[in-house]
């Protein structure tokens, strides 16, 4: 579903070799760089941390929204949002696929995430309390995703930017969808247009979040820039989703949870104010309402399926060698 | 306000035709609760989609009800305003999902048997049904390759995987005698040449099954009974909880629109 902004790329030296700057002039002429193409170890390790990150939040992120496919007040309903959780689980697996060309293993990402090494979005781990959070996940998480994930689909490294294409139309999908939700509940009864007022209310700060630190604070964001897997800073993005999301809830007739939003004639924006950064960090540092149910979740299913697993590798190594054994009577 | 329940009459084709959809929406519900705690992401995609193809024919199914019916129900009247007795599934389809063994065999047992079923209603005298049969049979026929498959890995993997399996297919066989009970309701629509005649199955659905057991390195369980109920709406303790998490919502807010 999502990737939050990435901080935290490692300073290294600049790599001065040659190879380095064909490499660079190749990332500066909008050329793919492919997995058997040579490429510095930091961006490698760059975009192995990225992709899993965001491979992670798919897989993460298909909690908060099962946790209502059997609570679904309609039989289209239903349909629509196991769909949905179904790509995000298609998303995940391609972009596993897509940091496998990186020379990783998925049993080993998975293994960092399991053991709390590798981060997923933090918006994952706030809970979904009514139906009508199914509504604004799509609507805002989602919308949020489609903004960071857009720019991604012209990312430098080819098997990352062509799992983008794929996933953005998806996202695009599932965002249409979810305002929907929202449409149908902010023009139903007063109890469903409370509802989806108060998932506006719960969603849209976290959501805010979701683009990351503010540029003033985020360090890092210029090597990722240089390697053109990052576009555009965390503050343009996030003012990019404010404006098309205000209108967005004024036609709902809901109110956005901000007293000091207004319309600035000058710069044509939205000005919001000021987002909870402690809240941010909390979140992120495992303070969140759901972190360790979401962990405990991803946790349960993986030993739970460890002997399903085990079976299949079994069964597929006898099949080889009996396979080698009639082989070998035949010859 | 009494009730939020429907009470309709419920002619022979009504029942038949609620029986079918019931299965599958029920067994899709199960289904679906394993989406994001699979063993493997291919295996919530997978899981996941069998759940979407049976929720899929449910609404053909209930559609098809609503209009032989006729007093203006849809699909999500008979979904969320029916109680439990009035669910007209198979007890096979609600049992939990237990551990991935207990689901395979569940589906196995009863893919087995509604894609010998779908095939044979294609060629029904009711139009609709043969139309929905058409389609349901594709998906059914994926849906007993993929737990067929998976059945013969875990029948034939390690030592824990096959007497996980044994006990899933010991544990469930019970709910197999309800699969080929012709009551009235089934005898005369066979009669009529409107649906299969379910009794006729068991011979071909033994012998769909052989091979995948002998595979697996299953034995076939010597039941002494076989349980039943679920087609009169006599259900286990389970669908309770099924329908309180399914119509939770539609009953909250009776008025509302989704």
């Amino acid at each position: 579903m999502y990737t939050q902004a990435l901080n935290g790329i490692p300073d290294e030296a600049t790599d001065q070799s040659s190879e380095a700057a064909r490499f660079q002039a190749r990332v500066d002429a909008e050329q793919k760089i492919e997995p058997n193409d040579w490429m510095p170890d930091a961006y490698r390790r760059t975009l192995v941390r990225q992709i899993s990150q965001h491979a992670h939040s798919e897989i993460v992120g298909m909690l908060p929204e099962g946790n209502w496919i059997t609570r679904a007040p309609s039989l289209k309903r239903k349909v629509a949002l196991l769909a949905k959780v179904q790509d995000e689980a298609g998303h995940g697996l391609y972009l596993y696929a897509a940091a496998e060309t990186l020379d990783v293993s998925r049993e080993e990402l998975i293994g960092q995430l399991l053991a709390g090494k590798a981060k997923y979005s933090s918006i994952f781990n706030y809970p979904t309390l009514t139906w009508a959070d199914i509504g604004a996940i799509g609507w805002l998480v989602d919308g949020a995703a489609i903004m960071n994930q857009i720019p991604l689909c012209r990312c430098s490294y080819g098997p990352y930017a062509r799992a983008m294409i794929r996933i953005c139309k998806e996202e695009s999908f599932h965002q249409r969808q979810g305002y929907e939700i929202m449409l149908t509940l902010a023009r139903g009864t007063p109890e469903q247009k409370a509802m989806a007022q108060d998932a506006l209310n719960r969603w849209w700060w976290p959501c805010l979040m979701m683009f990351g630190p503010p540029d003033s604070e985020s360090q890092h964001s210029d090597q990722s820039t240089r390697w053109k897997i990052k576009r555009f800073s965390n503050d343009d993005l996030r003012q990019k989703f404010i404006d098309a999301t205000v209108p967005q809830a004024h036609y709902l007739g809901l109110t956005i949870p901000d007293k000091e939003l207004a319309y600035d004639d000058a710069s044509g924006h939205w000005k919001i104010g000021p987002i909870d950064w402690a809240e941010f960090k909390r979140v992120l540092a495992g303070g969140g309402p759901c972190n360790r149910e979401r962990m405990r979740a991803r946790r349960k299913a993986h030993e739970d399926g460890a002997w399903v697993r085990e079976a299949a590798l079994a069964y597929a190594q006898k099949r080889r060698a009996r396979r080698e054994a009639m082989q070998i009577a035949a010859e | 306000m009494a009730t939020t329940s429907i009470s309709f009459a419920e002619s022979s084709l009504l029942n038949l035709v609620l029986r079918r959809a019931d299965d599958a929406l029920i067994l899709g519900h199960r289904l679906s609760e394993w989406c994001g705690h699979a063993p493997m992401v291919e295996e919530d995609i997978a899981l996941a989609n069998i759940a979407l193809d049976l929720v899929g024919q449910a609404r053909s199914l209930y559609g098809y009800a609503a209009l032989v019916e006729g007093s203006g129900l849809t699909e999500d009247h008979f979904a969320y305003r029916r109680e439990q007795h009035q669910y007209r599934n198979c007890l096979l389809v609600e049992q939990p999902n237990g551990d991935f063994a207990a689901t395979i065999v569940r589906q196995v047992l009863f893919s087995a048997f509604m894609d010998l079923y779908w095939r044979e209603m294609m060629t029904s005298r009711d139009k609709a049904l043969a139309a929905m049969a058409g389609k349901a049979e594709k998906e059914t026929a994926y849906h007993l390759r993929h737990s067929g498959e998976w059945l013969i890995r875990l029948g034939d993997g390690t030592d824990d995987s096959h007497e996980r399996a044994q006990t899933a297919l010991d544990e469930l066989w019970v709910y197999t005698g309800e699969l080929f009970e012709a009551d009235d309701i089934e005898r005369g629509l066979a009669q009529s040449g409107v649906a299969p005649d379910v009794l006729s199955l068991e011979g071909s659905w033994n012998q769909r099954l052989a091979p995948i057991l002998r595979e697996a390195r299953l034995e076939i369980p010597q039941a002494p009974f076989m349980q039943s109920g679920g087609r009169s709406g006599r259900h286990s303790e389970h669908v309770g909880y099924i329908l309180a998490d399914l119509q939770y919502l539609q009953r909250t807010h009776p008025e509302a629109v989704w």
